[in-house]
């Protein structure tokens, strides 16, 4: 089974650095593009690869690299940015890559911009996240000293700068158009789409965001094709994809495996099984703005369609067990809660809602709560849904609400009827 | 007033954008870094080299959740709330920390040595639970490890 993304992270996250990146032919993919490849090539490769973003909407790489006006006129900026804020909880998987193969995503970053013609790139780092900070800051350092970044890159004409944007802290600037906001100094506000930020981005110039993930593939694309690419998945999508589970499973940790991966194998064969005396209830499958799935679905296949299928998204395929321990309304309460603070207060639905919501689930989890608050909880996950507010915070915060509700109904109800919590 | 060596910061930060506004957060940041926090005088005098009003720079300054608007401790500890590490007890950990130190979240010390803060997600969810102290992180916490860690922090 092939790994490409981590083979080359070693245990304890020492990052690999340019000299031993190069040895495995590093940069190698970069020269290949610059000497033989037009930017709609690599374009049309990454289309035809299938390469679907990492970042948890799974939208096509290349379809959205396409979408960048490319009239070659080249003294019209554009940009690249690499979405690294990974703020979900229970997402650890772009810190991995982030600390333990950081040239991985450089080489990816330059070529994903040669393919949109941009000529400045950001990474837009969660601010916790200063090993990665570091790692990056040093990796940029010996790439621009080896000529792989700034102007005329390798010989080819084509110049490129990269930027390190350590984050001030707020969940919402993982949001693409709260990102742009933030990066240009402001409060991480989403904006209205359209216009996408491929036409109107970074300061009103045309704009990619990628995940870390997404990018970090790239030059493995080129090096392979798009058809090795797609022969690393189960089902026919495409890739490898980074998986973890946190918990009370014997070994949470994170795992390079197949798109399409079953939940029962990340669960029993990856993560250990549960911690003895504990039994799984469900899991939120990738991150907290994710419908829970349950025992009847640990065979679904961990794909982008299949999950959505199954009722749920495969987000960041990093997955939240819920035990038999934990109290799934104090599970949910927390998730909530986190909505609630992290809102941006732009729009209604959110900004009103959440804190509604937040407080029905305290006074449940307290033993005061009413059996009409369940209905209002489904009102407001509705409301809070797809189509009313201004970017997918609600939304997302809405989804283990109202799978919870339908999965975990009897524990909401003996909370109201005994008026006490059964785990406290 | 900014300092010399803030404003040479500030300014170096500047240089890199396409007009100085752009420039808030690294200015939020670099007098964070500097004072611990970000005064009253401290936002006007940032708004005042930005080109932007004061209002402005208090809006970004209240919206992250890194930039403190009030004093703190010479120490910052951050515990994670987040669900995983709820799985995984950090209740306990605060818990402990509290009556050790006397202090709930939003406090800090009477001596300033310490403000304890509650944060989301440090992305160690496989490590749970997660604290920060300042800018180190440290995982897998117990509640017997957690004093030995306290007294690094002077």
């Amino acid at each position: 089974m092939e790994i490409p993304l981590t083979k080359n992270i070693k245990p304890g996250l020492v990052a690999y650095n340019l000299e031993d990146y190069r040895q495995d032919s590093g940069y190698s993919s970069l020269l290949k593009v610059l000497k033989n490849m037009s930017p709609s090539e690599v374009t049309n490769l990454v289309k035809a690869s299938n390469l679907l973003g990492r970042g948890g909407a799974g939208f096509p790489t290349g379809v959205k690299w396409s979408l960048i006006p490319m009239d070659g006129d080249r003294s019209k900026q554009k940009y690249l940015i690499c979405n690294a804020d990974e703020m979900e909880p229970g997402a650890f998987k772009d810190r991995y890559l982030l600390e333990g193969n950081p040239h991985q995503l450089i080489e990816g970053m330059i070529i994903s911009a040669y393919a949109i013609q941009a000529s400045k790139a950001y990474i837009f780092l969660r601010w916790a996240y200063k090993k990665a900070e570091a790692g990056l800051r040093k990796a940029i350092d010996e790439a621009y000293k080896a000529g792989y970044l700034g102007k005329n890159i390798l010989g080819s004409g084509f110049d490129l700068d990269l930027y390190v944007h350590s984050s001030a802290g707020r969940y919402i600037c993982g949001e693409e158009t709260a990102l742009l906001n933030s990066l240009e100094g402001k409060r991480a506000v989403p904006r209205t789409k359209p216009p996408f930020p491929a036409i109107s981005g970074l300061f009103g110039k045309p704009t990619v965001v990628n995940n870390v993930e997404t990018l970090s593939w790239i030059s493995h694309i080129i090096e392979n094709g798009a058809d090795w690419f797609k022969g690393l998945s189960l089902t026919g999508t495409g890739g490898t994809k980074l998986y973890g589970a946190s918990g009370r499973v014997k070994k949470p940790g994170i795992w390079e495996l197949p798109l399409g991966t079953t939940m029962r194998e990340l669960l029993e064969d990856h993560a250990g099984g549960m911690v003895d005396g504990h039994k799984f209830r469900g899991a939120l499958p990738g991150g907290i703005s994710t419908d829970f799935l349950i025992e009847e679905h640990l065979d679904v296949k961990m794909d982008f369609s299949t999950v959505a299928a199954a009722g749920s998204r495969l987000g960041t395929g990093t997955m939240i067990i819920l035990d038999d321990k934990t109290c799934p309304v104090a599970f949910i309460h927390n998730v909530e809660r986190f909505f609630a603070l992290e809102s941006c207060g732009w729009c209604t639905p959110c900004r009103e809602g959440l804190p509604w919501v937040e407080k029905m689930l305290a006074s449940i989890e307290e033993g005061s709560g009413k059996m009409e608050y369940i209905d209002l909880l489904k009102f407001n996950a509705k409301y809070m849904g797809p189509g009313n507010t201004f970017c997918a915070h609600a939304p997302g915060a809405a989804e283990p609400l109202q799978s919870g509700l339908k999965y975990f109904h009897d524990d909401f109800v003996k909370h109201i009827t005994d008026k006490k919590c059964p785990w406290r | 007033m900014l300092s010399e060596e803030e404003l040479k910061e500030i300014q170096e930060e500047i240089k890199q954008y396409p007009y100085p506004a752009v420039a808030c957060i690294d200015a939020l940041k670099i007098v964070q870094h500097h004072r611990g926090w970000v005064s009253d005088e401290s936002v006007k005098d940032i708004a005042q080299l930005l080109s932007i009003s004061n209002e402005e720079v208090d809006g970004v300054g209240t919206f992250y959740s890194r930039i403190y608007r009030k004093p703190v401790g010479r120490n910052v500890i951050l515990i994670c709330d987040s669900v995983s590490c709820m799985i995984m007890g950090y209740q306990s950990l605060y818990e402990h920390i509290s009556k050790k130190l006397g202090i709930s979240f939003g406090g800090t010390t009477s001596d300033g040595r310490f403000t304890l803060l509650p944060i989301s997600c440090l992305g160690d969810c496989d490590n749970a639970p997660a604290l920060m102290i300042n800018n180190d992180h440290f995982n897998r916490i117990t509640v017997e490890k957690i004093d030995e860690l306290l007294k690094r922090y002077k």
